[in-house]
């Protein structure tokens, strides 16, 4: 990383013309706004509101919007806001870190695909195998298998978080390892690694310094893809009842414990459901705008 | 009130019975029965599931069975046994059935007392793996007088005779059918299994395990009038709510069953006015289930099995009292089954002469009190609020099926244990696994890899001895017996045990009642179970249909010989 540091003059103007042309992305804008709004609202959000949301009020059970309960209460007198903000953290949380290390694994898997010609074949053959499975089916398989292990080594909820983290990290690198391969592979032709080659540059620092700023940009862009699948992926666990425990809300509970007073109470389902939307939508348009920018052929234009 | 709805539901249905009688076979056209949970076979002594119990009373039967008021009536029995009329030895020690005249199966031969013979030694068979063997528990022998009388002799004397062929869970197979069946042959018979023989109202055109069921009427049904359907649909899968929905708004089916569903949804739902919600109540009790051998995962194999050794806290008589009077029983009827449900304090809440009154303390919550018994305990609350004595911190794993109404339960009580100092973990289990009953599974009940669980327990008809004897030592589930056995708390009491010998020689009604009183207080104040809510089954059937009587004695589908849609 010092590398970067040592080139700091040209970058920054770099960046500032990436920016810049992100910044006429309108709907990039806009996402990003609405993420950092919803980061931000799910932070702090608990420090403002302080009703707990797991705290039961019996009386005043399944009451639509109100003042002291802005997004109704549910079945068992519960705040539907507060459990909002706090299921936004668990569903934030576990999408960035399980997009993180999708990101790592698939980076890693084709960056040394694409680079190292004897690893290519067995990686890409890895890549497909874990394309093929099934994922839902192997998330519940896995979690069977080592949600007691994990639970007794970190506790209930830290324990599964590491789990859903893991098992949704494992299946979803593959795509990105395939962009990142292909565009590796094209760029290893080019005159500027022929170059840097000739004077003697060993692999690690070609790849550090030549390659991977080059395959930012796919990488970016499905980082943003990543946090979009592990939001919906996790939301799809906890919709089947596995994972977290009933007691500990993410967005994804919160939609399928609601589901049943759709007719009653429709905010329930409209609020966790409009979270999970909004901020995948926002998270895609980020990825959109993020590629146009990264892109030197459009930015300019 | 619902009672009362029901009661007289019943009494207009009876009014209607001669128009309906006019009716002739098939005259109603198609039904719809959706269970939420699908039938996988339909023999009942391979299964100890409800829904397929319910399912294969739709065509095979009993020699008697109970009616909707707990009255035992003959089926395919002329009359029932008894010491009056000789049916019953004088000294208790042998029963004579006698078939009704001019029986057949649905394929036309002849039923005969050897296919009653049979069935017995079908289930009696040890490597069978029949899952109603308690039913014909010290049954020496049985056999056949002539071609219509059966006599089962007893090896004692046996006050209430009426457990073997009685109710749906016992019906009788057809000899010709299954004689290839026996022993380890059982499970293998899937045709047998999938499509047997015989003489309900109906007859299997089509067996999808775990989905659909089709079925048409019994050409050769004893009375040449029913059933009124000429054929029906017998649907599994879907959750409950999604269930009633289907019988009370969208009005897609007929009969929908074991509704456990948020009593405001239901109510909501009951809007649709497309059905009508209908419960009784029975003998089901939703309880927490105490496990009082240590579950901790570091014991490996040896977890929640005797030889693991007794819980760290939940052996403290004082830590079970404080847990069962921090919960509020009447809200959680109300928040959960709203008319279908009441508090109760006791393990075995019907009939009414079973039912004791010691318990009652746990009926109203006092959160103080718990606290208090705690505290006399020596149990002390830790820097981080939690009560813990000599290292050991009252933090409970608690677990049950996945169900909406459940899982509110969990968040509830847990919310009444914290106010104690109890520290609690949920966990919920797919009802498919935790009720599956797989060997390789950690998560079914019998392997209870928790502190406590959540389910609901009940028995058939109005005797409860089989049930009482569930929580003998020698029913207590582990690895040597597969995890079968009833005893979940494994509970393990010598002075319990010789209480279930001595109910099994009781003849007189009123003894009978006292000791399985004393058996349900020795229960409930050593804490083996904290009893809930006393359920009522809760059904949902269309307007249209008419007939209806539920039965929480027997299987629901006993009388479908006699539904019939309404004009």
């Amino acid at each position: 990383m010092t590398d970067a540091a040592t080139a700091a003059e040209k970058p920054r103007s770099q960046w500032a013309d990436v920016w810049a042309q992100f910044r006429s992305h309108r709907g990039a804008m806009i996402g990003m706004g609405f993420f950092v709004f919803i980061c931000l609202l799910v932070i702090f959000g608990p420090m403002l509101w302080d009703i707990p949301p797991n705290k039961i009020d019996i009386r005043a059970k399944n009451q639509g919007p109100s003042l002291a309960h802005p997004f109704g209460t549910d079945q068992l007198g519960r705040d539907t806001f507060a459990q909002v903000l706090a299921g936004g953290r668990v569903s934030l949380l576990v999408g960035v870190t399980a997009m993180a290390l999708s990101l790592f694994l698939g980076t890693l898997v084709g960056v040394l695909a694409g680079y190292f010609k004897r690893l290519d074949s067995p990686l890409m053959r890895l890549t497909d195998l874990f394309l093929a499975l099934p994922i839902l089916p192997l998330l519940l398989v896995i979690i069977m298998l080592f949600r007691d292990p994990l639970r007794a080594a970190f506790g209930p909820e830290k324990g599964i978080f590491i789990l859903v983290v893991f098992v949704i990290g494992i299946t979803s690198w593959m795509h990105t390892a395939r962009i990142v391969r292909g565009d590796v592979l094209s760029l290893k032709e080019q005159e500027f690694v022929l170059a840097a080659r000739s004077i003697g540059t060993p692999p690690h620092r070609m790849i550090l310094r030549h390659i991977l700023p080059n395959v930012l940009s796919p990488i970016m862009v499905s980082a943003t893809l990543g946090i979009a699948t592990a939001i919906i992926t996790e939301s799809a666990i906890s919709f089947l009842g596995l994972g977290f425990p009933s007691d500990f809300p993410t967005w994804g509970r919160l939609l399928s414990d609601s589901t049943n007073f759709m007719t009653l109470n429709p905010e329930r389902v409209i609020w966790p459901g409009l979270a999970i939307s909004l901020t995948v939508l926002s998270v895609n348009y980020i990825g959109d705008g993020l590629r146009d920018a990264l892109d030197p052929r459009i930015r300019g234009r | 009130m619902k009672l009362k709805a029901t009661l007289l539901g019943a009494a207009a249905a009876l009014a209607l019975a001669p128009m309906a009688a006019q009716a002739g076979r098939g005259d109603s056209g198609h039904l719809n029965i959706l269970y939420w949970q699908a039938a996988s076979i339909l023999n009942p002594y391979l299964s100890g599931g409800n829904k397929d119990i319910d399912a294969s009373a739709l065509v095979l039967e009993p020699l008697a069975r109970y009616d909707e008021n707990g009255n035992m009536v003959p089926w395919l029995a002329e009359s029932i046994p008894t010491v009056e009329n000789g049916g019953v030895s004088e000294d208790l020690t042998s029963i004579t059935w006698r078939l009704k005249e001019g029986l057949i199966w649905s394929d036309g031969t002849p039923v005969t007392s050897a296919d009653v013979v049979f069935t017995a030694n079908y289930c009696m068979d040890e490597s069978g793996g029949c899952q109603q063997l308690a039913g014909f528990a010290d049954i020496s022998n049985v056999e056949a007088l002539d071609e219509r009388t059966i006599k089962i002799t007893f090896d004692k004397p046996k006050p209430f005779p009426y457990s073997a062929f009685v109710g749906s869970t016992m019906p009788i197979l057809q000899q010709a059918q299954f004689k290839d069946c026996v022993g380890t042959n059982a499970p293998n018979c899937t045709e047998q299994n999938f499509g047997p023989i015989g003489t309900g109202p109906f007859v299997v055109d089509e067996f999808k395990a775990n989905d659909t069921i089709s079925m048409s009427a019994n050409p050769n049904y004893r009375d040449a009038d029913k059933p009124s359907f000429a054929s029906l649909t017998f649907k599994g899968g879907g959750d409950a709510a999604s269930a009633a929905r289907a019988v009370l708004e969208t009005g897609e089916f007929d009969y929908a069953w074991n509704l456990q569903v948020d009593p405001t949804v239901l109510a909501e739902m009951a809007k649709g006015g497309k059905g009508e919600v209908i419960s009784a109540f029975g003998t089901a009790v939703e309880r927490l289930m105490v496990n009082m051998t240590n579950p901790d995962p570091a014991l490996g194999e040896k977890r929640s099995t005797l030889e693991g050794g007794p819980h760290p806290f939940l052996t403290d008589p004082a830590v079970r009292r404080a847990l069962s009077l921090a919960i509020d029983r009447a809200l959680l009827a109300e928040v959960g089954y709203g008319a279908a449900g009441k508090p109760t304090c006791n393990v075995v809440p019907a009939p009414a002469i079973y039912v004791s009154t010691a318990n009652d303390e746990c009926l109203v919550q006092d959160i103080a009190k718990a606290n208090q018994i705690l505290d006399e305990a020596g149990w002390m609350p830790g820097p981080d609020g939690i009560r813990q004595k000599d290292g050991v911190r009252l933090s409970i794993l608690y677990q049950t099926s996945t169900n909406a109404v459940r899982q509110d339960t969990q968040a509830l009580v847990k919310d009444w244990w914290s106010q104690i100092g109890v520290e609690t973990e949920l966990k919920n289990i797919d009802a498919a696994v935790f009720f599956g009953g797989d060997q390789s599974s950690p998560d079914t009940f019998q392997k209870f890899y928790a502190d406590i669980e959540m389910y609901t327990n009940l028995f058939d008809g109005t005797d409860p001895e089989a049930y009482m004897g569930s929580w003998k030592c020698s029913e207590i589930p582990s690895p040597e017996n597969n995890w079968l056995g009833n005893n979940m708390p494994r509970y393990c009491n010598s002075e319990y045990d010789a209480l279930v010998e001595k109910l099994a020689v009781t003849a007189a009604l009123e003894e009978r009642a006292a000791i399985v009183k004393q058996m349900n207080d020795m229960l409930m104040q050593d804490g083996a179970m904290i009893p809930l809510i006393h359920r009522g089954s809760v059904s949902a059937r269309a307007n249209s249909l008419q007939g209806v009587k539920l039965n929480v004695w027997d299987s629901q589908m006993w009388n479908v010989a006699d539904w019939s849609r309404a004009e």
